[in-house]
């Protein structure tokens, strides 16, 4: 086979991506860009983790080393399966903040941090620059096989050239569809649906030279089997950790590289494409997996002592005259190799480009924003020129490292490399309390650790250090050691370098990030990213812009184009109500202008440039007080509202208490009016009837005398009952005014023992006079009318032979206390608590010739004097105690007590 | 957000903690002939492998496909987290 047929196929399968691609950019707008954006095409594209190093250096990799190859798809795979961990808010937060890059989402998450999208992305950069020249490499190698087999041998300027033609005819590609379009959200569907392509086309050429081997020259599988049992990688023999720390770091690379996190997130168009992708690309990647070993076998029994196992894909198929399959092979190690570089230099050159040279570009012309020509012609020539940059560092790399280690040593170093980022990245979605200063140091440190451990090593002994330092370490410095930092020996290199690198990392990002305090707009974007989930989109509302709406578009156009930009702001403006073209600046809007802004420049360039234009540039504490005081208030609010319903609550509940004891009230008056209406009609009967029997003329003078004293008695009784009514109703609306005077109590018992009629009516009362010798300061003529009361009482209802009565004065608890003890039957229990209710009278009436107010006007009294009156049931007889008000001034501004 | 959800919903979030825990049974499995005292034949290991690997892709894609078709049909929004 002629190397120019090889040089004319490659030539035609450029030419027939460039159709394909330029085919799905003029579809993308048509009924094709659905299936375009879905899930195969997506999950197609996450096939450039595969790249020449899987394409070939798997082969070698497994004759080497035998299975362990394969950790670096277990990881992904995992990464996949578990996409509801890391992917998915990855997805939601790169889209909901318009992320362009990873560099870009370490930025937007860290205050828009200039610096830190610059660290990541120099940090990107020196980590693919191997990985790119592995590419390189690897293609030239491929080149060099055919070049052997049709003509002389390639020597080293043969490789060097080609592999110089390849980066040039890489950029062009790139250059061309990578940079046609500026904003990076914007997918580049061009580029999706040509690398989709090869994703098929270097599956087919994977499995059909596995096939080939497998049933063609092993004889079946289980000879296959058999002859893996024979070969010298028998043995499972994983090498100390490496088994582990693979599985752990393809996993972290599978994220944290710069070319998988453009295509599994920012090129990603939905997030549902992650279903399918999570069980489909875990099969693609099975598949690449599959066939590696049994030729990697099949290569070492076939292939002559000493030749490439790296290249066995290519020659084994070669060697057994086997041209088709040799040239697809050929193509499938041609795309793996291509699709990888043009994403990663996509990926890159768009850090490099967002986040070193447009903001350097700012700032060396201090006219700012406003006036410093069409950025968006700056922004795709520091692409196109990042594009080139990047393609030549990677050449350069190949030249300097050229015959150096294994493809799989190469990948490995630069996958360590990459995944310095992984501690910023999970703290960053998943740790609020991750800060700007922790994740720079952290960064920075991890990078340090890995340049020292492992980046520098990978070019060999005396290629960079010398070989005295990489035993005896730096100055001596025994613990500085490369291969055996702080003095930790006889690990394998790659884990060695792997876990300094990381935990370092890790623990300075930790550190740096507890003990420093962050910018407010570092808190804000936190609660942003790490509660994605809860946030709606825009949630922000602060006011601070002083921006005009013309500036604004005057600096839009020259970012998104015209055209694009005053779409955006004529539908700003109609969703605001307005006519026209410019909407009120408010908050919401420069917030949605700076996050397209961000799709096209990165999130720190765009927060800077309408910074400059609102004067703010940056959310100040104050703006955040704001919007925090919003939800306060609001917050406030709803607990106004539930405080008022409790106190509505309360309300109804005093009004239903309210209204039965109105209901009890009513019900009592009602019964107070019947008892009266009796109580009056009884002696008016008695006087009516006696009157008319007067009024007849015959009547002796003795029955006219006894009548009318009958009549003379009942009126008396009558006057006294109203007399009583009255005082009660005063005593009872509060009415009263107390005359205070100072007394003697056994004065006033002496008083009130006469008024009732003294011991005449055949009462004993037993007094002790030494114990009533208190000085009373109260209304004494009240207090008097409460003890004829009692002792009236005493008489009426003692009706044993020899009444007594003890009046017995004594202090308790500090007080006075009049015990009225007579010796009658008392009072049964039942009545006991009704003796002071109106009316209450329950032995014969006609003896009592009482209303049965007296008791109550008592307790009426003695309340308006501080007292009280109560009955003591402990007593053989009925007994009343009084308690004297404490220093009987006090006129009590009692409360009104309605008829109970 | 309702305490107790109705079975359908039931359904899918349990789905979706089989799905969290799959890949911490996958790298479980996988790690595990490193434990092993007496180290299998390459081969052995290799198909164990192979054989994790197609059961862990199974259950993805059963899961996955089940969450996918619900979520189409009620268009309920699958991103809380609970």
């Amino acid at each position: 086979m002629s190397f120019n047929l090889l040089i004319f196929v490659s030539l035609t399968y450029v030419a027939f991506l460039f159709g394909v691609a330029f085919w799905a950019e003029k579809k993308a707008q048509t009924t094709l860009a659905e299936w375009l954006s879905g899930p195969v095409i997506y999950t197609l594209s996450l096939s450039i983790y595969c790249t020449a190093w899987t394409f070939y250096g798997a082969v070698g990799y497994a004759a080497r080393s035998g299975l362990e190859y394969v950790t670096i798809y277990l990881g992904p795979t995992l990464v996949m399966v578990g996409w509801w961990w890391i992917l998915r808010r990855l997805v939601r937060i790169a889209r909901a903040q318009r992320i362009t890059s990873i560099a870009d989402l370490i930025s937007s998450r860290f205050g828009k941090s200039g610096w830190l999208g610059m660290i990541v992305t120099v940090m990107a950069v020196t980590a693919a620059t191997p990985y790119i020249a592995l590419q390189l490499k690897s293609v030239t190698q491929s080149f060099s096989v055919f070049a052997t087999t049709s003509g002389g041998p390639w020597e080293q300027a043969d490789l060097n050239t080609s592999a110089l033609w390849v980066a040039v005819g890489l950029a062009i590609f790139t250059v061309l569809f990578g940079t046609r379009s500026v904003d990076a959200n914007e997918r580049h569907s061009g580029i999706v649906i040509a690398i989709a392509v090869e994703a098929v086309v270097k599956l087919v050429a994977l499995v059909a030279v596995g096939v080939f081997v497998i049933w063609g020259l092993a004889g079946g599988p289980s000879a296959v089997l058999a002859q893996i049992d024979a070969s010298k990688i028998a043995h499972f023999e994983p090498q100390g950790g490496r088994w582990v720390a693979i599985i752990f770091l393809s996993a972290a690379a599978f994220i944290c590289l710069p070319r998988m996190f453009q295509v599994l997130v920012v090129e990603n168009p939905d997030e549902r494409n992650l279903h399918m992708a999570s069980w489909a690309f875990p099969v693609y990647l099975m598949l690449m997996s599959l066939f590696v070993l049994p030729i990697a076998v099949v290569g070492l029994q076939l292939m002559p002592e000493g030749s490439n196992p790296d290249l066995f894909v290519l020659t084994l198929p070669m060697s057994q005259g086997e041209n088709g399959l040799a040239m697809l092979a050929f193509l499938g190690g041609f795309s793996s190799a291509t699709s990888m570089v043009i994403v990663s230099t996509i990926a890159l050159a768009t850090m490099v480009s967002n986040h070193i040279i447009v903001p350097l570009w700012l700032k060396v012309r201090p006219q700012g924003a406003l006036v410093s020509g069409d950025i968006r012609y700056v922004n795709v020539l520091a692409r196109r020129l990042s594009i080139a940059g990047i393609l030549a560092l990677g050449y350069l790399y190949f030249r300097i490292s050229a015959g150096g280690a294994a493809l799989a040593a190469i990948g490995l170093v630069s996958f360590s490399g990459a995944v310095q980022v992984l501690p910023a990245l999970l703290g960053a979605i998943f740790w609020r309390g991750a800060t700007r200063v922790g994740a720079g140091l952290g960064l920075v440190t991890g990078f340090a650790v890995w340049i020292w451990t492992l980046y520098i090593p990978s070019f060999g002994a005396d290629a960079l250090l010398s070989q005295d330092v990489l035993t005896n370490g730096p100055f001596g410095l025994w613990w500085l050691r490369p291969n055996a930092l702080f003095g930790l020996e006889g690990m394998d290199q790659l884990v060695h370098g792997l876990l300094w690198s990381l935990l370092l990392n890790a623990l300075v990002f930790f550190v740096g990030s507890v003990f420093s305090f962050p910018l407010p707009l570092e808190r804000f974007q936190g609660v942003q990213f790490v509660n994605v989930f809860e946030m709606s989109p825009d949630t922000t509302t602060w006011t601070n812009s002083e921006a005009r709406a013309d500036d604004l578009l005057i600096m839009a156009q020259r970012i998104l184009g015209g055209t694009e930009a005053q779409a955006l702001f004529q539908k700003a403006a109609a969703e605001q109500g307005k006519e026209g073209y410019l909407p009120d600046v408010t908050p919401d809007f420069v917030l949605r202008l700076e996050r397209e802004l961000a799709g096209s420049v990165g999130a720190a360039t765009a927060h800077a440039m309408v910074g400059q234009l609102t004067q703010g540039a940056a959310i100040s504490v104050e703006d955040l007080i704001a919007v925090a005081d919003e939800a306060a208030q609001i917050l406030e609010y709803s607990n106004e509202l539930e405080a008022k319903s409790a106190e509505q609550d309360r309300t109804a509940r005093a009004l239903r208490e309210a209204n039965t004891k109105l209901t009890a009230i009513s019900i009592q008056k009602d019964a107070f009016l019947s008892q009266i209406s009796h109580e009056l009609r009884t002696p008016m009967t008695s006087i009516r009837s006696f009157s008319e029997i007067l009024r007849e003329a015959d009547l002796s003078p003795k029955e006219h005398v006894k009548y009318a004293g009958i009549i003379h008695d009942e009126a008396l009784r009558l006057t006294r009952l109203l007399d009583d009514l009255l005082d009660l109703s005063v005593l009872e609306n509060g009415q009263v005014t107390l005359h205070v005077h100072t007394g003697q109590l056994d004065d006033l018992l002496d008083r009130a023992i006469d008024a009732a009629g003294g011991q005449n009516g055949g009462l004993r009362i037993l007094r002790n006079r030494d114990r009533e010798d208190i000085a009373l300061t109260t209304d004494l003529d009240r207090l008097v009318q409460v003890f004829v009361n009692v002792i009236a009482n005493a008489q009426k209802y003692c009706t044993l032979d020899d009444p007594t009565l003890r009046i017995n004065v004594r202090q308790l608890n500090g007080r006075n206390v009049i015990d009225f003890v007579d010796n009658g039957s008392g009072i049964s229990v039942e009545n006991q608590s009704m003796i002071f209710e109106k009316f209450a009278r329950f032995e014969d009436e006609g003896q009592a010739g009482g209303a049965g107010l007296g008791l109550a006007i008592c307790r009426e009294i003695l309340g308006r004097l501080g007292g009280e009156i109560s009955y003591d049931p402990l007593q053989n007889g009925a007994a009343f105690r009084v308690t004297l008000p404490e220093n009987s001034a006090v006129v009590k501004d009692a409360p009104l007590l309605a008829i109970q | 957000m309702p305490v107790y959800l109705a079975r359908a919903s039931y359904r899918q979030r349990r789905l979706r903690d089989v799905m969290r825990v799959l890949p911490f049974v996958g790298f479980l499995a996988w790690i595990m002939p490193t434990m092993a005292g007496i180290l299998p034949a390459s081969s052995t290991v290799g198909l164990y492998i192979f054989a994790v690997w197609m059961i862990l892709i199974a259950s993805s894609a059963l899961i996955n496909r089940r969450l996918i078709r619900q979520a189409d049909d009620s268009l309920v929004d699958t991103s809380s987290t609970a």
